[in-house]
């Protein structure tokens, strides 16, 4: 099987801004890549390099053998971009905006209008087909955002935290043409703030922070990675949340994490022996536990085991590097 | 949704995924100006609030400062459509800047960008519906002018190339708010840009008052402007008088200011972060 996108050194500045710093990223023909991190990682960047929309700084990258500087007008041809904000027409109906982009694939306009049509059913649009785009909900314009990415068949599809800001109910929805669409043979490399989303939806997954990778590989190994379970506690009083955490500090290898919002205390710890260490030590230090339970590591304990912070974001981290507001200004 | 509907191939490359050849570029290209005109014909409350505006200053000029304004050898609706004319269709470029700003902001550029179409095909297409929407304008003022008494002095043809030359500055104006709409942050912004370079250079030329009514630091301005020079050529056009020159000043222009603003735009179109 040969590789549909390869990338190697890539790196890209904005400015003082390193946005990207030296990405090596691979994904086989018909594989489904997970690009995770938080805001201002490097995902967008890295997305918008590969779909020809931003040369890089330096490095370099081909989509199925074709280089995305050197041969830009030949990747453009095979894939499919769908960005992170809608990229629809409100003005014109879901049909047009569908057959505009056929047209502008030099589909005939019979064949761009039945294309379209096809694409309305199998999005679930039919109804609304006729319909301004603006009265569409976020959902439906998301699908349809991601039908104009597939209207000239692409052999690989980018796509850009595809489900930002949706309710449960939609997203399941487009995770659910998502794996459709890679059924049908396409290659897909999909950014996602949301670690469930990646765990759904990818074969491989590649984490960023502040434009590198810090780990690669399936959802399983990168759990595995993390060490066995995680221990997951909740102090009776939210005030003893840092003494409890204090307490279990030393406990195994990885420093507790406190949530403060949820109220709960997460360490990984080796192995279900030391639950009873664990209980032990909250007693001696005084901690009356409300809740306790030991659950396999999340994707989220994965980030913040790698990081040392939560893949949620900072408004810190969205000045730093993907960021929309950057591209006017450069 | 039915997952049977379709089988995808994926393997096929889409036809004629090579460089864009000319008359596809110009396919693309009506493609995006019929996009662009179908947004102008949906939003009525737009359409006749740019119709209403230029009418409201024609009548407002002709009716108030009319009486004040001494036109030497000329009734001042004579001197005035011309000069709102211009007036107009260099202000009809708000409308490029904007809407090219705002295609950028919604990511529709990206979408543009990622597809295998020539890079000017969406700029061209642009300036395409730009056109119709120039023309419109100012065949709406001819109309007006004549209801008010304009009167073609130098014959049906002159002035019809002179309403030609209108929307051809007027498509040369669009050009020049290309890149600053690719450029600036917001739609907001693109409006204060406009305001700032457009006001001096419209008022400062001979579209509302003769030139020589200044005082001399500015006719000296005012007399290099292309704004004045456009116009004269159109009064020259529209009511008689010496053609020649002031017609191949404006032509030059127009040419000029095209080529310029088109490689910037192009450029700018291209480094769209």
């Amino acid at each position: 099987m040969t590789d549909a996108i390869r990338a190697g050194g890539l790196a890209k500045s904005f400015g003082d801004t390193r946005a990207l710093d030296g990405v090596d990223l691979t994904v086989p023909a018909g594989a489904v890549l997970g690009l995770l991190g938080p805001n201002g990682s490097g995902k967008t960047t890295t997305v918008r390099i590969l779909a020809t929309l931003l040369a890089p700084t330096s490095g370099r990258a081909s989509v199925a053998g074709y280089d995305v500087v050197e041969q830009a007008a030949e990747v453009r041809s095979i894939i499919g971009l769908t960005g992170q904000y809608a990229a629809v027409d409100g003005t014109l109906t879901g049909l047009e905006n569908l057959m505009m982009v056929g047209r502008l694939l030099d589909l005939g306009r019979g064949d761009a209008r039945r294309r379209a049509e096809e694409l309305l059913d199998r999005f679930d649009l039919t109804e609304a087909g006729h319909r301004p785009v603006k009265t569409y909900s976020g959902g439906m314009q998301r699908r349809l955002d991601l039908a104009l990415s597939i209207v000239g068949r692409p052999q690989v599809l980018f796509l850009d935290e595809p489900t930002t800001g949706l309710d449960p109910r939609s997203r399941a929805e487009l995770w659910s043409i998502i794996r459709e669409l890679v059924g049908d043979g396409a290659t897909v490399l999909l950014t996602t703030q949301y670690l469930d989303e990646a765990d759904r939806l990818a074969d491989t997954i590649t984490v960023l922070d502040h434009g590198r990778v810090i780990a690669h590989g399936t959802s399983e190994e990168l759990k595995r990675q993390t060490g066995g379970q995680v221990l997951e506690l909740r102090p009776a009083d939210p005030a003893h949340l840092g003494a409890a955490a204090e307490a279990l500090t030393s406990l195994s290898g990885g420093s507790p994490a406190v949530d403060r919002e949820s109220g709960l205390v997460a360490v990984a710890v080796e192995d279900a022996s030391l639950v009873a260490a664990a209980v032990r030590r909250l007693d001696e230090a005084g901690v009356p536990i409300a809740d306790l339970a030991l659950r396999g590591p999340s994707l989220d304990d994965v980030f913040l085991n790698l990081t040392g912070h939560r893949a949620e974001t900072t408004p810190a981290d969205e000045a730093s590097g993907d960021g929309r507001d950057q591209r006017s200004a450069a | 949704m039915t997952a049977t509907t379709v089988q995808q191939e994926h393997t096929g490359t889409r036809a004629g995924s090579t460089r864009p050849g000319r008359g596809r570029v110009l396919g693309h290209s009506l493609t995006i100006a019929r996009r662009n005109l179908v947004q102008v014909v949906r939003s009525p409350e737009l359409l006749v609030f740019s119709a209403v505006q230029p009418i409201m200053f024609v009548l407002l000029f002709n009716y108030v400062f009319g009486g004040a304004i001494q036109t030497p050898g000329v009734e001042y609706i004579d001197f005035l459509i011309p000069g709102i004319v211009v007036w107009t269709v260099a202000f009809a470029s708000f409308g490029t800047g904007i809407g090219l700003n705002e295609d950028l902001s919604k990511g529709m550029i990206d979408r543009f960008r990622s597809l295998p179409i020539a890079r000017s095909a969406f700029l061209t297409g642009r300036i395409l519906a730009d056109t119709v929407r120039i023309m419109g304008n100012v065949l709406l003022l001819a109309g007006v002018g004549v209801l008010l008494g304009l009167r073609f002095a130098a014959g049906p043809v002159p002035a019809l190339g002179g309403f030609l030359l209108a929307t051809a500055f007027g498509i040369a104006m669009a050009w020049v708010a290309a890149p600053i709409g690719l450029a600036v942050r917001n739609a907001e912004t693109v409006n204060s840009v406009g305001f700032i370079w457009l006001f001096p250079l419209t008022f400062v030329s001979s579209a509302f008052v003769p030139v020589a009514s200044m005082p001399g630091w500015l006719q000296a301005f005012a007399d290099v402007n292309p704004i004045t020079i456009t116009i004269d050529a159109m009064r020259a056009l529209v009511l008689g008088g010496p053609t020649a020159t002031p017609v191949l000043q404006s032509l030059a222009w127009i040419a000029g200011i095209t080529v310029v603003f088109w490689v910037l735009a192009v450029r700018q179109y291209r480094r769209i972060a």
